[in-house]
């Protein structure tokens, strides 16, 4: 917003057109995981924390590194762990910070019925906005990340913001500043991309990671978080990372062709009932026959 | 069939003569529904499209739609299943349905007389019933997963959507019954909509609409003699 504000738009006594007028600025903004480059301490958690003015959750131990199995409405953002033994037998200890990955095409805003309760930003962010958030958890049924989470207490849904409120002044989400080893980057989507291959082509050419590569799935139109992974052939590996995510075929079908085709039923239906009132008129009761006998005869044969 | 003191009428009586129909009970049960649904109705359809969301509004926003509805059904489901204790009987579909439904054309048409006898209540009203009675279960267990869709592990998701699609589905095809039901017994066939009402319906209207159900009630003419 700031970006678009300083574009300028007249100038005094100047010929001709304004220079820089019209020019394609690229407003979108990413956040960069590097996997690869991730040690795990668990800073960019508190800083979500902190941010975000929550506290530190319980932790529940499972046998390894991983504090708890996954996000919650409180605690948008977590290190996933996984021990993976790689077919040298070597033993990888695989990180990934999981939140919203911001989709280009939500799933979580496709699957909300409540009027304004999600909003997609032009720089891509998708936020809840809790005040009209009706706490049906169509969101979550939506979303192929795993990530709206349902507050009991609140009755509503939760999610990473991308740090809305900071990067609309122009600051970095606060996860980004607190990384100690600089596998969190923040800038355009343009700039991240590009910092993303370059780095993956680094791991493949230098390091022998032949299947590194960049996580920016097209199944939901690429996402506002994207991720540098050692093999981009096994995404799963990485705390259940979906290898090809979109939005659920159920939501898509029934937020279209389910919804038209009832709707267009529900019309014909009336249009049909005011045909039949006006070409065929009510049931009206009519006299019994003296004594019934007729009718009885012509019920015994029925019987 | 406890209203009031029914008296079995004469062969002579007039046919203005009321004959109960519905029991107190089965009346406060069918409008207890009824309510039920027409508030399920107007949330259900609130969360189905934004063309409609404005129809929480009128029924207190929709934060608190989506906590009644839930319970609300639970209300719908019992008066249901309440229904269905009363009437399976009388719902229990005969050869005689089998021949009705053959001849439907005849009843849209409003050719009763040409139709096979009626009992108590007809092949439409039996159809009505049973679609409504499965729907309300098909209701129950998919909406349990859309009440505490939370609750679900992540991989039992293929759980909320299968739910999404069976609630959604199954209530359209309840909205299609309920518009007939509204339009028959509260347009179409005069009678009875007042018979849910007061209890009662005219011999007339019995003899022309149901009319082995009639002579259930009255006697039949030839075993008098």
């Amino acid at each position: 917003m700031s970006q678009a504000s300083t574009e300028i738009v007249r100038i005094s006594g100047h010929v001709g057109s304004v220079p820089g007028a019209g020019l394609n600025r690229e407003l979108t903004v990413c956040k960069l995981v590097d996997t690869t480059t991730c040690i795990g301490c668990k800073a960019c958690e508190v800083a979500c924390l902190e941010w975000n003015g929550y506290t530190f959750k319980e932790t529940t131990f499972d046998n390894t590194y991983q504090t708890m199995p996954e996000t919650a409405w409180n605690y948008w953002n977590l290190i996933k762990f996984n021990e993976h033994e790689t077919e040298d037998g070597n033993l990888m200890l695989l990180m990934r910070k999981d939140q919203c990955m911001h989709c280009a095409d939500p799933g979580c805003l496709a699957a909300c019925p409540s009027d304004g309760a999600i909003v997609q930003f032009a720089n891509g962010i998708v936020d809840f906005q809790e005040a009209n958030c009706i706490g049906c958890g169509y969101c979550i049924t939506g979303c192929p990340f795993n990530i709206p989470k349902f507050s009991p207490e609140a009755r509503k849904v939760f999610k990473c913001t991308l740090c809305n409120d900071r990067v609309s002044q122009g600051l970095e989400p606060a996860c980004i500043k607190a990384c100690p080893t600089g596998c969190l980057h923040f800038g355009t989507k343009a700039e991240m991309t590009d910092l993303a291959e370059k780095r993956a082509k680094q791991l493949r050419d230098s390091s022998g990671y032949r299947d590194a590569g960049v996580y920016d799935p097209i199944g939901v139109g690429g996402t506002h978080v994207i991720y540098v992974l050692h093999d981009t052939k096994h995404p799963e590996l990485y705390g259940g990372l979906p290898r090809d995510p979109h939005i659920p075929l159920a939501v898509r079908f029934w937020k279209s062709p389910l919804k038209w085709l009832g709707n267009l039923a529900i019309l014909g239906g009336i249009f049909g009932m005011a045909l039949h009132y006006m070409l065929v008129g009510t049931k009206k009761e009519v006299p019994i026959p003296p004594d019934g006998q007729e009718s009885a005869e012509k019920q015994e044969k029925h019987v | 069939m406890t209203t009031g003191a029914a008296t079995r009428p004469q062969a002579t009586s007039p046919e203005e003569e009321l004959i109960p129909r519905y029991s107190f009970l089965e009346r406060i049960n069918h409008w207890l529904g009824a309510l039920a649904y027409t508030y399920l109705l107007i949330t259900g359809l609130a969360f189905w499209s934004p063309y409609l969301f404005w129809l929480v509004i009128v029924v207190g926003g929709g934060t608190v739609a989506r906590e009644w509805h839930p319970w609300i059904g639970l209300l719908f489901a019992a008066s249901i299943i309440r229904t269905f204790y009363e009437w399976r009987s009388d719902m229990r579909i005969t050869d005689d349905d089998r021949a009705w439904g053959r001849s439907i054309r005849d009843y849209i048409e409003n050719r009763d007389d040409r139709l096979p006898p009626v009992g108590r209540f007809n092949f439409g009203q039996k159809l009505f019933f049973w679609g409504i009675f499965y729907s309300v279960i098909l209701l129950l267990l998919s909406g349990v997963f859309l009440w505490y869709t939370q609750m679900l592990p992540w991989s039992y998701r293929f759980v909320r959507y299968a739910a999404i699609l069976i609630h959604s589905s199954v209530a359209l095809m309840t909205i299609g019954l309920f518009m007939i039901h509204v339009y028959m017994s509260a347009i179409l066939e005069e009678g009875s909509l007042g018979s849910m009402i007061h209890g009662y319906v005219t011999r007339a209207w019995a003899w022309t609409f149901h009319r082995s159900w009639y002579y259930q009630v009255v006697g039949k003419p030839g075993s008098k003699q």
